[in-house]
């Protein structure tokens, strides 16, 4: 038998529903059936176009790219960027661009769409421009320098995303709609005004049933536009985000099938009227219908790649039901949304003109069914609506509860009422079904089915019903859902922390013999005293530091250490101890530098370059501790707290002062926030990084609290995280002063302290936090619990309560005493043995 | 046979240190000789409240308000060769009192050294007195 001979593919189009179908084929084995090529007009390979304002926050093309830049040759496809494809001969089977002819066998049209320019006298002058590629949105920043004052054509999804970019820089922004509302599609007349008083408030002028009739030299602006009831609007800068067409020209001069407004036909298998040729995402016509949104393409992709392969998958429409979230305005809309596809439906409608929300549900006449649903100003309840959709679920008695406001926070459907085929988790589609089964495979904990399912671990919207399906699930099978620390206290982290704060409660002794399990035996005979554990004693002295910021080498605080933080520094494999000054920001004078290096010489210790920008001395000996501190303290020194679960270091990147990119001092900033945090102790460390420009050289976002210079501030991202399992942080806040960054980072982190688990990272706290980013920034910048001068306060104590424990502690010839290898000796430990490696000492 | 003298014959008290030198609720190492060569041991000193019964332990103070438990086991951590168990975190694990080694975790039992993650494992153990303010220990 000979292996066939591989046919050639062709794919015209590098966009993300392009690069899905990529995906999909190198996923199936396709490529040792098909010599695969892919021509992308633009410079760039696929990126993520949904998220384009972000390229405005981060400046980073990378960072919205869709795969690596050796994705392609790795698996031996080849990509042709910034070669358009100029003409297709279907005679010949070859498709044409300016550098040659190319042979196809099968051939997948993925050319998207372009932005619709209404047809508008004068919209061709200079400065007005459209919103959908990297390079556009180059176009629009470098018109917006001379620019005061921006205008939006559109007042749709996309128009919306469009004003939001101009916002981002620094324009005064109008948005000019045509019709009657703000995004027609999605909302009713209510909802439009509602989102339009939201909109406005944010400083977006907004004038809706205007038609432009022509733009003309402005005499204070660059531009004057006149509309048809003869009113002008004068701007520098116009954005035309008006819908989109499909880029079916290739697909027209070919003369395949076409609809009457544009669109390549396709079956459902995506094949076009020449059945060789396929197309997919925004160019595709399937019954009339141009879907214009990402999640239909992918699933168009994913059937092409099984016709392809000679499958029977076939595209079935899609639900064009979404959540977004515009100018920081929740948007849902969920299936029929203005009740106008079911003849006989009835609504529901819940409006509030003072928290400024806004809910509608479609539902069926007998009122048993969920038709479709419109939120305006608050998607909490999105994802239980979601479900009754899909999944077709009997309504409760009175539907009207899921709309209205309750006392106990939105209602959720209960887990049980899920059929076993409901999506749970709709990035990685995983259903309730798979979750029982991991559970039955053995899976006890969230944890555990979030590692084996994935659930949970896209966008992290369904963590709130992830948790209530595996908890009933767990109880359903008798499994007691168990939150206790240890066998000392029946309590968590979280509830431990309240007790302490509530009651004041000051020691470890206090706190156990207040709040101990009654089950735990204490010693010898149930009246003596508990001792707790090395479990729940560090937890505890954590909690403590947090909330009174007590010198932890007091004796109350010292049985309840780590050896770590017992004996300030980090004890190393052969029992001696890592000794870390602090740095902060990683600025150091040379006879500071100095210093360290002759106290390295003179205790025999290995030097090493920790990642966060300071000095790791190793190989001290405990009774040598004291001294070595009393030099470093002597030459203007403190601890590093590199022991501690509490902040470790503000790596910076150097900043304006030096660097020519830099528009911030981002070392400055990094010392002052070294020196605010230091010795806050926290559930788990805490690293920190300072940028000066969106360059990045600190690495920020790979940090729990990252922070990125702007022209006009400080970007704050939060919550991400290296080692182990990586995270990005996620944006916060941007553009914001010095002292709203501070009280900013200050809020989260008293927020983090209280709420995250014993030994819990922030990124996995965030992503444990039920309502995810969306919750956070509500509670932090939006104070939606109430406790933001709370916890500003709380940081204020641990900050006037610091003092360098090394500093005390030299102070204290009683704490000095545990600094001896015997009670009985002075000799040092004598089965420490060393040996030279590369010039410095390490253990033998 | 040997060991029947050695029995019989009662524990040699040596001092160590004095009782203000140890660490409540934590623990020290202590430097001996022995006859079998030097040793280094971990000192744990679990004081209790004047109204708590005299609780079970290998050795006690004479006097019952002060009720005490000491406790000597070795300062070597077997798991990580390095001399640290001195230095880990006492607690109680299902009302026995242990200590948890610094470099890897594991809990030894305080009473009689018993390594709970490996049964294979076991501390030594010594026994102690308190006397006039002194720590003695038995190193026989």
């Amino acid at each position: 038998m000979t292996t066939p001979t591989p046919q050639d593919l062709i794919i015209i189009g590098n966009g993300m529903v392009g690069h899905h179908l990529v995906e999909q084929l190198i996923e199936r084995g396709a490529t040792e059936q098909y010599r695969v090529t892919v021509f992308g007009e633009e410079r760039h390979r696929a990126y993520d176009r949904v998220h384009l304002s972000e390229y405005f926050a981060d400046g980073d093309a990378q960072s919205l790219a869709m795969c690596d830049a050796d994705f392609y040759a790795q698996n031996g496809i080849e990509l042709r960027l910034h070669e358009a494809v100029t003409a297709l001969d279907r005679d010949q089977g070859e498709v044409v661009t300016d550098q040659g002819r190319y042979a196809y066998d099968r051939l997948v049209l993925a050319t998207g769409s372009y932005p619709f320019v209404p047809p508008i006298p004068g919209n061709d002058r200079e400065n007005c421009l459209v919103y959908r590629t990297l390079d556009d949105l180059d176009a629009i920043r470098a018109a917006a320098k001379t620019a005061t004052t921006g205008v939006v054509v559109g007042g749709g999804l996309l128009g919306l995303e469009a004003a939001n970019a101009l916002r981002g820089l620094d324009l005064d922004t109008a948005v000019v709609e045509f019709a009657p509302r703000l995004m027609p599609m999605q909302v009713d007349t209510e909802g439009g005004e509602l989102l339009r008083e939201k909109i406005e408030a944010l400083g977006v002028q907004v004038l809706t049933g205007r038609a432009t009739r022509h733009i003309e030299d402005g005499t204070a602006s660059f531009h004057r536009m006149v509309f048809q009831d003869d009113k002008i609007l004068e701007t520098d800068l116009v954005v035309f985000s008006a819908g989109i067409r499909p880029r079916d020209e290739l697909a027209r001069d070919a003369a395949l099938e076409m609809g009457e407004r544009g669109g390549v036909a396709i079956d459902e298998r995506c094949l076009t009227s020449d059945p060789a040729i396929l197309a997919i995402g925004e160019v595709a016509l399937w019954q009339n219908s141009i879907f214009g949104l990402v999640a239909p393409g992918y699933q168009m992709a994913k059937a092409a790649a099984d016709t392809l392969l000679g499958g029977e998958l076939t595209f079935e429409g899609a639900d064009m039901s979404t959540k977004l979230k515009l100018l920081g305005v929740d948007v849902g809309a969920i299936g029929d949304a203005h009740g106008n596809q079911n003849p006989g439906a009835r609504m529901f409608r819940y409006l509030d003109e003072i928290k400024q929300e806004y809910r509608k549900l479609v539902v069926s006449s007998d009122g048993k069914k969920l038709l479709g649903a419109m939120l305006v100003g608050d998607n909490a309840t999105y994802d239980t609506l979601m479900q009754y959709y899909s999944n077709g679920l009997e309504l409760p008695e009175d539907p009207a509860a899921l709309i209205l406001p309750s006392s106990e926070g939105a209602p959720t459907l209960g887990a049980d009422a899920l059929p076993e085929g409901a999506t749970i988790c709709s990035c990685h589609n995983v259903t309730k079904g798979a979750i029982c089964e991991t559970i039955d495979a053995g899976a006890i904990d969230l944890g555990a089915v979030k590692a084996a399912t994935k659930a949970s671990t896209g966008c992290g919207g369904c963590a709130a019903l992830l948790k209530s399906v595996v908890d009933h699930e767990l109880e359903a099978r008798g499994v007691e859902v168990d939150h206790s620390i240890c066998e000392h206290f029946a309590h968590t982290r979280q509830e431990l922390y309240s007790l302490v704060r509530v009651e004041g409660i000051k020691t470890f002794s206090e706190l156990i013999e207040k709040h101990g399990s009654p089950q735990t035996q204490g010693l010898g005979s149930s009246s003596a005293p508990k001792l707790g554990c090395d479990i729940c004693k560090p937890a505890v002295a954590s909690i403590l530091a947090s909330c009174f910021n007590e010198p932890i080498t007091d004796a109350a605080h010292i049985p309840l250490q780590d050896t770590n933080d017992t004996f300030m520094a980090n004890m190393q494999k052969n029992g001696t101890y890592s000794v870390v000054p602090r740095i902060p920001g990683g600025e150091i004078t040379p006879s500071k530098l100095r210093v360290l290096g002759e106290v390295g010489e003179k205790y025999g210790l290995y030097t090493k370059i920790t990642g966060g920008q300071r000095v790791d001395l190793f190989g001290a000996h405990l009774e040598d501790l004291p001294d070595i501190w009393g030099e470093l303290i002597d030459a203007g020194f403190e601890t590093g707290h590199a022991y501690g679960k509490s902040l470790r270091t503000v790596k910076s990147c150097v900043g304006s002062t030096w660097c020519r990119y830099g528009v911030q001092d981002s070392v400055g900033m990094a010392i002052r926030l070294e020196n605010r945090y230091k010795g806050l102790r926290s559930p788990h460390k805490i690293k920190f990084a300072v940028s000066g420009c969106t360059r990045e050289c600190a690495e920020a976002q790979s940090k729990d609290i990252g922070v990125i210079a702007t022209e006009n501030g400080w970007n704050l991202y939060v919550c991400g995280n290296g080692g182990m399992r990586p995270r990005h942080g996620e944006l916060f806040a941007t553009d914001l002063d010095d002292d709203a960054l501070i009280s900013t980072i200050d809020r989260l982190l008293m927020f983090y302290v209280r709420t995250a688990d014993r030994l819990q990272r922030t990124s996995v706290w965030r992503e444990s936090l039920e309502g995810g980013l969306d919750y956070l920034k509500k509670v932090v910048l939006e104070d939606s619990l109430g406790i933001n001068e709370e916890l500003e306060a709380q940081m204020q104590t641990v900050i006037s309560n610091y003092e360098c424990e090394w500093a005390g502690a030299l102070k204290d010839p009683e704490k000095l005493k545990r600094f001896r290898s015997f009670v009985n000796d002075a000799r040092p430990d004598p089965d420490i043995i060393v040996t030279e490696e590369r010039g410095q000492l390490r253990p033998a | 046979m040997t060991s029947a003298t050695a029995k019989a014959t009662p524990p040699t008290w040596q001092p160590l240190c004095a009782t203000a030198d140890l660490v409540a609720y934590s623990g020290v190492a202590a430097w001996i000789e022995t006859p079998k060569g030097p040793a280094q041991v971990a000192l744990f000193y679990i004081p209790c409240g004047p109204n708590t019964p005299r609780p079970a332990g290998p050795m006690t103070t004479g006097d019952a308000s002060q009720a005490t438990e000491l406790y000597a086991v070795d300062h070597h951590d077997p798991f990580s060769d390095a001399n640290v168990i001195a230095r880990g975190i006492v607690g109680d694990i299902q009302g026995e009192p242990v200590v948890a080694s610094p470099i890897y975790k594991q809990h030894f039992r305080l009473s009689d050294g018993q390594c709970l993650e490996d049964e294979t494992v076991r501390l030594r153990c010594w026994p102690l007195r308190l006397e006039n303010g002194q720590v003695l220990i038995a190193t026989d």
